[in-house]
């Protein structure tokens, strides 16, 4: 019977749990959290501050998910340390976990830059847990103001969750472009409009000098006064217990279309490791939770001696502030194809005789057909570009394609 | 597993499957009231292209991409069937991403609904179906096309 070990409690832990048990029955599965929850929807803590779900509707799995499969879960410890030549790993209490097949699925981490004075802030906090979503929603009320380093994911949709409970809320962020990881200039600015019309103000193109306990002295020799700070600057993989070992590193964990790091009987999935992106042909982080769950599923199938493979990958990204949604997917290169209007943006980049990415703000429905033509290179020629401009249709894949689709099980 | 499958060449483009869903769907006994000179908003979806119509609704697929993605586990496979938990749904459009076939939209509250086959409605069975006049989609047990 084999022992299956997961370090981490995440979505990635989720799909392993559910990919090993589709392979294996038998083998006994230890997950270790360092949170204190049971598996939840991490994207979801901005939806608990406005009130639209709970803890309760937060988790990601039924009650019963562990026990249904047979897990046993170590609550509140962190893993600290493996030893893969005698497959055990080490927790912060002294215990000892032998494994025949380990999973890291450790996430990633918030960046703290070091500013000046940080330390002097008491009403501090960050956005990527439970537990923050809960402490925020303790410390802010009616009449606080907030202010949020970061004009990012996680630190709009946190202004966005925080302006059902106050309306004093400010942003800034050094690039001059919020979302500027998925958004181009136009595309953010349609966004910053529609979240100024929302009452959330906007700080950018600038950067705290440093705090001094309520206040933070800006660059541009602005001051910003404030009862809660909220810092989303970033996040970091978490990957020392791989690169402790020697294991293969970039930005996160290297790992294959199998999701097996370079050290043998040790995986990785979800947030903590880097793919390719066959949009790009690169190797990236792309922190999602679609793919977070499909990379665990992987691997807890390969490492209960299944075979199975994550291919095509891309970054995609669907969020909705206020109403108003981006989705995003793929990489802007190539040629662009552009459709403006008052309220909305399609872009979509061509390069190579395949679609390459998309932005699209307000213009969402479905967008999905479009991203299988990314993720699955369908190349142009076989498909009716013109009309796919207009509209994202299956219509435009020819008689063929429609056929299989449609006219048959899938 | 029954599903739902078309014969485009069958197609008269009518919407009459669009209409027949948004009903089975609104829990009310009478059509009318349920639909005249409201926006309706069903779950299939008739997509017209050069001298072609069909209706389209969710595949059911076997690997259900909308399921692996849904960010609050509100998406699941239960016999087959993906189903939607609406009370979890918090409307980020993740599915709408992600679903190859455009088959989820959002229900006038932002909430995503989806085919469900109408099981879970007092139709039975699906009603796009029973009400095409043309057997345009149909019910029934197939394997892979080729």
């Amino acid at each position: 019977m084999k022992r299956y070990v997961i370090v981490g409690n995440g979505t990635a832990a989720a799909g392993a749990i559910e990919g090993i048990r589709d392979t294996d029955k038998e083998g006994s599965i230890t997950v270790i959290s360092e949170e204190m929850h049971p598996v939840y929807s991490r994207p979801l803590i901005s939806y608990l501050l406005e009130g639209k779900t709970d803890e309760e509707r937060m988790s990601y799995r039924d009650r019963d998910f562990y026990d249904r499969n047979g897990c046993s879960v170590i609550y509140g410890k962190k893993a600290t340390g493996i030893r893969d030549d005698i497959r055990e790993v080490y927790l912060s209490d002294g215990t000892v976990v032998p494994y025949d097949e380990l999973l890291i699925a450790t996430g990633s981490s918030p960046f703290v830059p070091p500013f000046k004075g940080l330390d002097t802030v008491e009403e501090r906090y960050s956005f990527m847990t439970l537990d923050d979503a809960l402490d925020l929603r303790e410390a802010v009320k009616e009449d606080t103001r907030v202010f949020i380093v970061g004009g990012g994911l996680i630190g709009l949709k946190c202004a966005e969750g925080l302006s059902s409970i106050t309306k004093d809320i400010t942003v800034t962020d050094l690039q001059e472009n919020i979302l500027s990881s998925i958004l181009d200039t136009a595309s953010s600015k349609l966004m910053q409009n529609h979240l100024e019309e929302n009452g959330i103000t906007f700080l950018l193109g600038d950067s705290a000098e440093r705090f001094e306990v309520d206040k933070a002295y800006m660059r541009t020799g602005k001051t910003v006064e404030f009862d809660v700070l909220v810092l989303a600057v970033g996040v970091r993989p978490n990957i020392s217990l791989i690169k402790d070992i020697g294991g293969e590193t970039g930005r996160a964990i290297t790992v294959n279309c199998r999701m097996e790091t370079s050290v043998p009987h040790i995986y990785a999935a979800g947030d903590c490791t880097e793919t390719k992106d066959v949009s790009s042909g690169t190797v990236k982080v792309m922190a999602l939770m679609p793919n977070a769950y499909m990379e665990g599923h992987t691997a807890g199938v390969n490492m209960a001696g299944g075979s199975s493979k994550f291919q095509g990958a891309i970054p995609m990204n669907s969020i909705g502030l206020f109403g108003l949604h981006a989705m995003t997917a793929g990489s802007y290169e190539g040629e662009a194809f552009e459709e403006v209007k008052e309220k909305s943006i399609k872009r979509l980049f061509t390069k190579d005789g395949l679609l390459k990415g998309f932005i699209l703000v307000g213009a969402d429905e479905r967008a999905g057909i479009y991203t299988r033509m990314i993720r699955e290179r369908i190349p142009l020629e076989t498909v009716d570009f013109e009309m796919l401009k207009r509209t994202a249709s299956t219509a435009a894949f020819g008689e063929k394609s429609r056929r299989r689709v449609f006219g048959g099980l899938i | 597993m029954k599903r739902v499958y078309v014969n485009e060449e069958w197609c008269l483009g009518c919407h009459l499957c669009e209409y027949n869903c948004a009903f089975a769907n609104s829990g009310m006994r009478d059509m009318a009231a349920a639909l005249k000179g409201k926006p309706i908003y069903p779950r299939i979806h008739v997509e017209e292209g050069d001298r072609i119509s069909y209706a389209v609704s969710c595949r059911h697929c076997t690997d259900p991409i909308c399921v692996k993605s849904c960010i609050a586990g509100a998406l699941k496979k239960e016999d087959g069937v993906i189903v939607i938990d609406r009370n979890r749904c918090v409307g980020c459009l993740t599915c709408v991403l992600v679903c190859p076939y455009g088959a989820l939209t959002p229900g006038p509250d932002g909430v995503m609904q989806k085919c469900e086959l109408c099981l879970n409605n007092s139709s039975g069975e699906p009603a796009c179906v029973r009400g095409c006049p043309n057997r345009a989609i149909v019910y029934e047990e197939r394997e892979a096309a080729k």
